[in-house]
């Protein structure tokens, strides 16, 4: 078993976006995206402004634009249902290289695209920055119930051991002869599901043991919460700030 | 005579579904003594063990840890037992469960309130103890199986325990991580109790072994001489391996 899932996101490196506390990027990637969506979709301006913002950022991370290109293919489903507005939706209709397609579906699309493009782009950035431990603390340090962030943190954890059951007995399956070919072997996947699910609720029993057994008493120790300084708010408002300086400039011009 | 690290007498435990697994246990061990659990599987060990630091409680007779009676429903109390008492469990993967090395050996301490530096002070002293240091801010599961057995002991040292108890230690470990796993685990001073199936690894570590049969101890002496006793092994279901004889070890 490689890498695992949450060292496939993070690009360990000492870029300043790097170094900044996990909750302050949290926060400006809130702020980032806050502003983003609240700008009108035909403020085409501001939107190639955010996008020049990012990339700035991108590059002070020093996380290549290919990285990017390629974990932007989750917004695929999104993109396909933004192409598909233009044609589908009703209203006044122009022609765009003889295809009739709708004005305030080529609008609507276009506000998916965009804003969706640059939610993904900033939290690709995030994910890149910064590895899952301190993602976790700092999302502990920004008061997100414990509950969750133990829950985000056991996922971080496990999700490696789960995979690796889960190979396992695949491999099993496939060296008794087992090859899926039609519907019907449905039912041994289904199977071979529950049997994890199982395996998993029994790991979940005899880990919470462990915990006990070292003094778990119902919440998480905090081990980590160093805070930011003030130069870190600083540099981390930075890129939310100027998204909103681009907004209501825009604004103000039209 | 100083207070036994371990004392447990007349305990006997029933499951739910109304499963016997004890049946009248009496065992003491001694400050700084190394004592091996042998037993078959089935054979009451792990219940054993998890009545040690009350997980498990409800039963007749008492455990008491460095004098200490393990009582269920006293908060205070089973936090004060379970920091005595250090299990580390036969799955690393089920003991390490924090997103770093760190972070996991500091979640026992750190429940017992500890923090800032006298927290990082337990942190590094336990991964010394261990010789995992250089590991310290890797996630376990970019660990050997063998470096996590080993980070899975630290966990509990972190919390400087009265006994450490480590079921089944060896346990899919390659002979270089078992020797490994041996040289730390005689180096440290604490009082342990070694459940486990691998009886050269008992005659290794421990001068005395309990053997648990049926929910009973069976026997209860010198490791070489119970090694030696080949009616009692067989009927306990206890085997050496193929060509070890006991007696012919160096001591």
């Amino acid at each position: 078993m490689s890498g695992g899932l949450t060292h496939r996101l993070h690009r360990p490196g000492d870029s300043p976006v790097h170094r900044l506390p996990a909750h302050v990027k949290v926060l400006a990637l809130l702020a980032f995206v806050l502003v983003v969506v609240a700008t009108p979709a035909d403020a085409f301006a501001a939107f190639a402004g955010y996008a020049v913002l990012l990339a700035t950022a991108a590059a002070m991370a020093g996380v290549p634009g290919t990285v990017i290109a390629r974990r932007m293919v989750v917004e695929v489903p999104f993109v396909v249902f933004a192409l598909l507005l233009p044609v589908l939706a009703g209203g006044p209709r122009v022609d765009v290289l003889g295809l009739s397609l709708s004005e305030s579906g080529l609008l609507a699309g276009w506000n998916i695209l965009a804003k969706g493009t640059l939610g993904v782009v900033a939290s690709i950035l995030l994910a890149a920055t910064t590895d899952a431990r301190s993602l976790l603390v700092g999302l502990a340090r920004l008061r997100v119930p414990a509950r969750l962030v133990e829950i985000a943190s056991f996922m971080v954890r496990y999700a490696d051991v789960v995979g690796d059951d889960l190979r396992r007995m695949r491999i099993a399956r496939e060296s008794r002869g087992f090859a899926p070919r039609h519907l019907g072997h449905a039912r041994v996947v289904a199977q071979g599901a529950g049997a994890l699910f199982i395996r998993s609720y029994e790991r979940g029993e005899r880990v919470h043991l462990a915990m006990l057994s070292r003094g778990y008493a119902g919440s998480m120790p905090l081990v980590d919460a160093t805070p930011a300084a003030r130069a870190d708010w600083l540099r981390g408002t930075a890129l939310p700030a100027a998204a909103v300086v681009i907004a209501v400039a825009t604004w103000a011009l039209s | 005579m100083t207070t036994p690290s371990l004392q447990v007498s007349g305990l006997a435990f029933a499951y739910a579904d109304g499963h016997q697994a004890l049946f009248g246990v009496d065992l003491t061990v001694g400050r700084g003594e190394r004592v091996a659990l042998l037993g078959p599987n089935g054979a009451g060990k792990t219940t054993l063990v998890l009545h040690l630091n009350g997980i498990l409680t409800g039963g007749a007779g008492s455990v008491h840890v460095a004098g200490l009676e393990v009582r269920a429903g006293d908060r205070e109390r089973l936090r004060e037992i379970r920091r005595r008492v250090g299990i580390v469990f036969q799955d690393p993967d089920d003991q390490l469960f924090m997103p770093t090395v760190r972070d996991d050996v500091a979640f026992g301490p750190a429940n017992l309130g500890l923090h800032g530096a006298t927290l990082d002070a337990r942190v590094e002293a336990a991964l010394a103890a261990v010789g995992m240091t250089e590991v310290a801010d890797r996630p376990p599961h970019h660990l050997s199986f063998g470096q996590r057995r080993r980070v899975g002991v630290a966990t509990v040292l972190a919390m400087e325990p009265e006994v450490l108890v480590l079921d089944e230690p060896t346990s899919n470990l390659d002979p270089a991580s078992r020797r490994e796993l041996y040289d730390v685990l005689d180096a440290l001073a604490v009082t342990q109790l070694v459940v486990t199936h691998d009886l050269p690894f008992a005659l290794q570590l421990c001068e005395r072994s309990v053997v648990l049969s049926g929910g009973m101890v069976v026997a209860d002496g010198a490791t070489a001489d119970v090694l030696a006793d080949e009616d009692l092994l067989r009927a306990h279901r206890l085997e050496l391996p193929y060509g070890f004889d006991p007696r012919s070890v160096w001591r």
